[in-house]
């Protein structure tokens, strides 16, 4: 075990997946906040192309946003978030195309989450804000935001998870992750496919696992009591 | 405290009741990819036992092995109608599952399939789960290039982009041989050869067979090149579970199609359109058999 696990490098393998996760859950989050904040807003267009964003990025398959990234953005589109001179140029551009696949797919699942958290925050609260003054983005900041992160924990740490998980859908463009190792010992070592698949399985669940934890810990150490 | 409602407990009960029946399936053998297509001709799925013959092949790859609509076309399918026939089997009877890289050695070994013809290389770690007949075809590995490209041979390639499959041996051979070439990998060759004919990459690599099926494309006509210039070995093997008693049986069958011409005709067939022509220092291979057991 220790033999394949050095073979195919599924340690590096792994801290892939690990950034991978780490990036794409930062923009996602950033992005799905904006969109958020877009739908909650009080201006007609934004709320509607917020709706839309969620709507279409929410139902499009991850495969397919992922292949869009490399195929399209990429190979017809010339954008090339990376530089040609570099030795690593196909490695970096891959892992970019992915990061941006993932965080614009899972952005959608962060604004639902936020949102959600949005409606735990009793609406007199919002009102009572409107009524001393504050403006769009002072109830925002000040009433809204803080406690709608603080509800939406559970729901956000979910789309984290699912985001670790999903980032195996990063193979489909050749990003060396985890699933990118199991395609390869599934190649080279035909001959262990079942303690193959245990590798990568403990990988992901000591990975996930502790989030989990953590999120359930956060979420009730952080819930507004009311 | 949260309450539980039979309804609750009636909704886990169908949930695990569907999950496991899903289990019981793929354990006939109907499940798996490829099932949609499957679905269309018609055929009997299931164990690859009884009066039929069930045979494994790349659904996906023009020249080889390629399913359109109920029509199974290419040199692998070919060689197998081929040696079914010689077996006893008419090609009514046999029924085609997609046999996909990963999937090879356990199609074989849980015998869902009786035989393999997939491009399928005859390697000392697949020999450790599988038996090998052949090789009844000795293919090598190769570049495609645009027509117009400036890149006639592995040196020329430092620098440059190439493309192949994740999990695929092809790529860790260039790569141990050019170290500068900075490598695209995808799930499949049709992304490759996409990136490859809107000028994004530089080459692709794979064997050449694979490589003339796809110049061969009526889409890609005038656009792509086969180099020519083989640079590793891939014997094609029929792949066969350790249990099976009919390999030697078609190394014979095999030997005989050499002897008289048939695999010529195949070849010309399915590949001629590409200008491929099979490497004739290493066909007929030297030797058909030494691989069972």
């Amino acid at each position: 075990m220790l033999e394949l696990i050095n073979d195919f490098n599924v340690l590096t393998a792994f801290w892939m997946t690990i950034r991978l996760a780490l990036w794409s859950s930062l923009f996602a989050l950033i992005i799905g906040t904006i969109v958020a904040i877009m739908r909650l807003s009080p201006v007609g267009v934004l709320q509607w192309a917020g709706a839309a964003y969620v709507t279409l990025l929410r139902n499009t398959p991850l495969t397919l946003i992922i292949l869009f990234c490399s195929l399209g953005l990429w190979g017809q589109l010339g954008v090339e978030p990376a530089s040609r001179t570099s030795d690593t140029f196909i490695v970096d551009l891959n892992f970019r195309l992915a990061v941006i696949g993932l965080a614009f797919y899972h952005a959608a699942f962060v604004t639902e989450a936020i949102r959600s958290g949005v409606n735990t925050i009793p609406v007199g609260q919002a009102e009572a804000a409107r009524s001393v003054g504050l403006t769009f983005a002072q109830n925002l900041r000040y009433i809204i935001l803080p406690q709608a992160f603080r509800g939406a924990i559970t729901p956000l740490g979910n789309v984290l998870i699912a985001l670790i998980k999903n980032t195996t859908v990063a193979v489909a463009i050749g990003v060396a992750e985890a699933a990118y190792a199991l395609r390869n010992m599934i190649e080279f070592r035909p001959d262990v496919i079942l303690l193959n698949f245990l590798i990568i399985a403990i990988g992901f669940v000591i990975l996930t696992l502790p989030t989990g934890l953590a999120v359930s810990y956060l979420s009730q150490k952080l819930v507004v009591r009311r | 405290m949260k309450q539980h409602s039979p309804y609750r407990i009636a909704a886990v009960l169908a949930a695990s009741a569907l999950v496991l029946s899903a289990c019981g399936s793929d354990d006939e053998g109907d499940g798996g990819d490829g099932d949609a297509g499957d679905a269309g001709n018609g055929a009997t799925e299931g164990e690859a036992s009884g009066d039929g013959l069930t045979i494994g092949i790349k659904f996906d790859q023009p020249g080889l092995g390629l399913q359109e609509g109920d029509e199974y076309s290419g040199m692998d399918v070919d060689v197998a109608v081929a040696v079914a026939e010689e077996l006893g089997f008419a090609e009514e009877d046999i029924t085609w599952r997609e046999a996909p890289t990963p999937q090879r050695e356990n199609l074989l070994t849980t015998n869902q399939v009786d035989m393999i013809f997939a491009t399928y290389s005859i390697t000392d770690a697949r020999k450790e789960e599988v038996q090998f007949a052949g090789p009844y075809f000795v293919a090598g590995q190769d570049l495609l290039v645009t027509e117009d490209s400036d890149v006639s041979g592995l040196d020329d390639l430092d620098g440059r982009l190439l493309c192949s499959v994740t999990g695929s041996t092809s790529a860790n051979n260039v790569q141990e041989e050019v170290p500068g070439v900075q490598l695209q990998e995808y799930g499949t060759y049709s992304e490759c050869v996409e990136q490859l004919a809107n000028g994004t990459i530089d080459a692709l690599t794979t064997d050449d067979t694979i490589l003339a099926g796809y110049a061969a494309q009526d889409q890609y006509a005038g656009q792509l090149r086969v180099l020519g210039e083989p640079f590793s070995e891939e014997n094609y093997g029929v792949g066969l579970n350790k249990d099976s008693d009919q390999c030697e049986e078609i190394n014979e069958i095999l030997q005989g199609f050499w002897d008289d011409g048939t695999m010529e005709t195949i070849i010309e067939e399915n590949l001629g359109a590409a200008n491929y022509t099979a490497n004739p220092d290493l066909n007929p291979p030297a030797e058909i058999g030494g691989h069972c057991g």
